[in-house]
C-alpha cells in the first residue's frame, strides 16, 4: 500500500520536473537551428520551425510533447536530424548503464571492505592509513584521475588501450576513473555505520553471550551497518550517470552522458527534456528500490 | 585537565579544545591559511618593486606569453610552461584565486539561503514548514548538475548582455564568475537547510527555550539569543564541508568548458588544458599533475578540517 502511494506520487513529481526542464530550456535565448550553415533563408528556418511545431504557443507544445511521451515517443532530435530521441537513448543507454554498473561494483567492492576494516581497526594504524586513502579517493575527481590513468597505463606503460569501448580491456580504466570517488564515499559511510552499530546495545548483549568476534561482526553488526550504504546506493546510481559525462568525454565512450551536455548547449529541446526525464525516472525508481530493500535488511523498518 | 576545570568552559570553548588536539585538522587549517595568503598576495609578486626582492620563478605574470613552450619543470619555471609559454606556477596560483573565491562565495550564498530557509521552516512550523520541505524534496530529485548546466548555458548570455548594458563593458567578462557564485550556491543549500531545520526543531522544545518563552521573550529574541548560538557550530561544520563540494563543482563545470572562460583560469580549466595536451608522442605531465595535485590537496585539507570541526562540535559523531 505504502509503495503504491509512493509510485503514485512519482507522477506529479515527474510532471513538475518535465515542465521545469521544458520551460527552462525553451525560455532560454538561442535555438536549435542557430548553428546551421548560414545563410539559411528565413523561409527555410520558418519551414523548419513549422515542421517541429516550434511556432505554436509554448503550452500547446508542452502538451503535444507530453502526449508523445505518454505513448513512449520522446520526439525527434532537433540536432541529429535523422535520429529520434528514442534511437539515441537506445544506442547510448546500454553503454552508460554498463559503465555505471561496473563502476558501481568497483565502488562497492572497494568501499565496503575498506570501511569495514577501518571501523574494526578503529584508533589503530590500519584505521588511520585506510581512512586516509578513503578520504583521498573522495577528493580526487574523475577528470583528474582519468587523464592521469591514461598517461600512466596507456601512454607510458602501454598496458591498456587509451580510449573507446570495444573489449573488456577497454573497460578497466573508465571503471576505475568513475568508481574511485564513490569508493571513498562508500568507505566513509560504511565506517560511520559500522562504528555506530558496534556501540549499540545488542552488540554488547552478543558479546556478553560469548559469541565469537567474527559472528558478531558479520552476522549481527554488518547487516545493520550497511544500511547507510544501501540508502546511498540510490542517489549513487544517479551520481554515476552524472559523473559519466566526464568519463565518457575523456575516454571517448559512446554513452548517453555526452549527449546531455552537448544537447543542452545546442538547445536540442527534445533531447534535453527527454534525458532529464530519463534521469529523474532512474533516480526515483532507484530510491524506491532502496526503500524496499531497507525493510528486508532491517526488520524494525515497516511501511504502513 | 580534571573534570571540574572542564565544567567551567562553555560548550564552544570545549569544542575548540577538542579541535586543537586533532592534528590533521590543525595542519590542514594552517595549510589552507597559507594557501589563501599566497593566493591573495600572488598578483603583487609580479610588480617590479616586489619582484626585485623575490626569486625569479615566483615573479612571472600569468598572462606573459613567451617562446618557451612546453618547458618541463626546471629552476626557471618550477611548474613548467604551457602551450603559450606561460608560467604554470603562476597560472596555478591565479587559478587558486578563482577556485577559492568561488568556493567561499558559493558556500556563503548556500549558507544564507540554507540558514534562512531552515530557520524559517524550523521556527514557523506547521503548514509553512511542510510546504517548504516538499519543495526541498522536489529539488532533491532534480539532477542538480543537469540543472546547473541548463541554467548556465541558458542564462549566461542574457546575464552578460544585461551586465554590458547596465554597467561599463568589462563587467560582461565577469558574468561567468557571478553565475558560478549564484548558481553553485543555489544548488548547494539543500543539505544545509535540512540540518539547520532539524537542529532548530529539536532546540525549540528544549527546556531553556521554553523557560525563555514563559518569561515573555519575543520570537526574534529567542531565535537570536538562544537558537542561533547553539546551531552555529553545526553551521560552521557544514560550511567547511560545502566549500570543497563547490570547488569540485566549479572545476567540473570549468573542465566541461562551461565555467571560467580563458584567459582567466581556475583549477578545473587548467586541468582541462592539461588533459587536452595528452598525446602519444610527448607527455606534458606537468600541465595536468600540478593543478590536479593542488586541487586534490586543497580538497583533502578542507575535508580534514571539516571532519575535525564536526568531531569537535558534534560529540555524538566523535565516539
Amino acid at each position: 500500500m505504502y509503495f503504491l502511494k509512493r509510485i503514485l506520487t512519482m507522477i506529479p513529481l515527474l510532471l513538475i520536473i518535465s515542465f521545469m526542464a521544458f520551460a527552462l530550456i525553451r525560455v532560454a535565448p538561442g535555438g536549435p537551428f542557430d548553428r546551421e550553415r548560414k545563410p539559411a533563408s528565413p523561409e527555410i528556418e520558418r519551414a523548419l520551425r513549422a515542421k517541429y511545431h516550434l511556432d505554436e504557443p509554448l503550452v500547446k507544445q508542452y502538451f503535444r510533447y507530453l502526449g508523445g511521451v505518454l505513448k513512449g515517443d520522446f520526439g525527434p532530435s532537433l540536432k541529429y536530424r535523422n535520429h529520434t530521441v528514442n534511437d539515441i537513448i537506445k544506442q547510448g543507454l546500454p553503454v552508460s548503464l554498463a559503465l555505471g554498473g561496473m563502476a558501481f561494483c568497483f565502488a562497492m567492492g572497494v568501499g565496503i571492505p575498506l570501511g569495514f576494516y577501518t571501523a574494526v581497526r578503529r584508533g589503530q594504524w590500519g584505521d588511520y592509513i585506510g581512512s586516509f586513502f578513503a578520504l583521498l579517493a573522495f577528493c580526487i575527481p574523475a577528470f583528474v584521475v582519468g587523464p592521469v590513468l591514461i598517461m600512466i597505463f596507456a601512454m607510458k606503460l602501454q598496458w591498456l588501450p587509451v580510449a573507446l569501448w570495444h573489449s573488456p580491456l577497454h573497460f578497466i580504466l573508465p571503471t576505475v576513473a568513475l568508481g574511485l570517488y564513490f569508493s571513498g564515499r562508500i568507505a566513509r559511510l560504511m565506517r560511520e555505520g559500522m562504528t555506530d552499530t558496534l556501540h549499540a546495545g545488542f552488540i554488547t548483549t552478543a558479546r556478553a553471550k560469548g559469541l565469537s568476534e567474527s559472528a558478531i561482526l558479520w552476522k549481527h553488526a554488518f547487516r545493520l551497518a550497511v544500511l547507510p550504504v544501501v540508502s546511498y546506493s540510490g542517489p549513487l546510481l544517479a551520481d554515476l550517470l552524472t559523473g559519466s559525462f566526464v568519463v565518457e568525454n575523456i575516454f571517448r565512450i559512446p554513452g548517453i552522458g555526452v549527449f546531455m551536455v552537448n544537447s543542452t548547449i545546442n538547445r536540442d529541446y527534445t533531447m534535453v527534456v527527454g534525458l532529464v526525464l530519463l534521469y529523474a525516472v532512474l533516480l526515483l525508481v532507484m530510491n524506491l528500490l532502496v526503500d524496499l530493500s531497507y525493510s528486508l535488511l532491517d526488520r524494525r523498518v515497516r511501511y504502513e | 585537565m580534571n573534570e571540574a576545570a572542564i565544567a567551567h568552559l562553555t560548550p564552544n570553548q570545549r569544542a575548540w579544545k577538542r579541535f586543537r588536539k586533532n592534528k590533521p585538522a590543525v595542519i590542514s587549517a594552517w595549510f589552507l591559511a597559507a594557501l589563501v595568503l599566497l593566493a591573495l598576495l600572488w598578483p603583487a609578486f609580479s610588480h617590479p618593486r616586489v619582484a626585485a626582492l623575490l626569486p625569479k620563478p615566483l615573479t612571472y605574470s600569468q598572462e606573459a606569453i613567451s617562446d618557451a613552450q612546453f618547458q618541463p619543470p626546471s629552476g626557471q619555471h618550477w611548474f613548467g610552461t604551457d602551450v603559450h609559454g606561460r608560467d604554470s606556477l603562476s597560472r596555478v596560483f591565479f587559478g587558486a584565486r578563482i577556485s577559492l573565491l568561488v568556493g567561499a562565495v558559493g558556500a556563503g550564498v548556500s549558507l544564507i539561503i540554507g540558514v534562512l530557509r531552515g530557520a524559517i521552516a524550523g521556527s514557523a512550523g506547521g503548514r509553512t514548514d511542510n510546504y517548504m520541505m516538499r519543495f526541498v524534496d522536489i529539488l532533491y530529485s532534480l539532477p542538480s548538475i543537469v540543472f546547473v548546466i541548463v541554467l548556465f548555458t541558458t542564462f549566461e548570455k542574457t546575464l552578460k548582455q544585461w551586465l554590458n548594458t547596465a554597467f561599463a563593458t568589462p563587467m560582461g567578462a565577469k558574468a561567468p564568475l557571478i553565475f558560478l557564485f549564484i548558481g553553485l550556491g543555489a544548488v548547494s543549500w539543500l543539505t544545509m537547510a535540512r540540518i539547520v531545520r532539524g537542529q532548530v526543531l529539536s532546540l525549540r522544545t528544549r527546556n531553556f527555550v521554553e523557560a525563555s518563552r514563559v518569561l515573555g521573550a519575543s520570537h526574534a529574541r529567542i531565535l537570536w539569543k538562544h537558537i542561533l548560538p547553539n546551531v552555529y557550530g553545526i553551521i560552521m561544520v557544514y560550511l567547511t564541508l560545502t566549500v570543497p563540494a563547490i570547488i569540485l563543482y566549479e572545476s567540473f563545470l570549468s573542465y566541461l568548458g562551461l565555467g571560467i572562460q580563458p584567459p582567466q583560469a581556475s583549477w578545473g580549466s587548467l586541468i582541462a588544458e592539461g588533459a587536452h595536451q595528452i598525446n602519444p608522442l610527448r607527455i606534458y605531465w606537468w600541465l595536468l599533475v600540478y593543478p590536479g595535485a593542488m586541487l586534490v590537496t586543497t580538497l583533502l585539507a578542507l575535508n580534514f578540517l571539516g571532519d575535525g570541526l564536526r568531531d569537535a562540535f558534534d560529540p555524538r559523531g566523535s565516539r
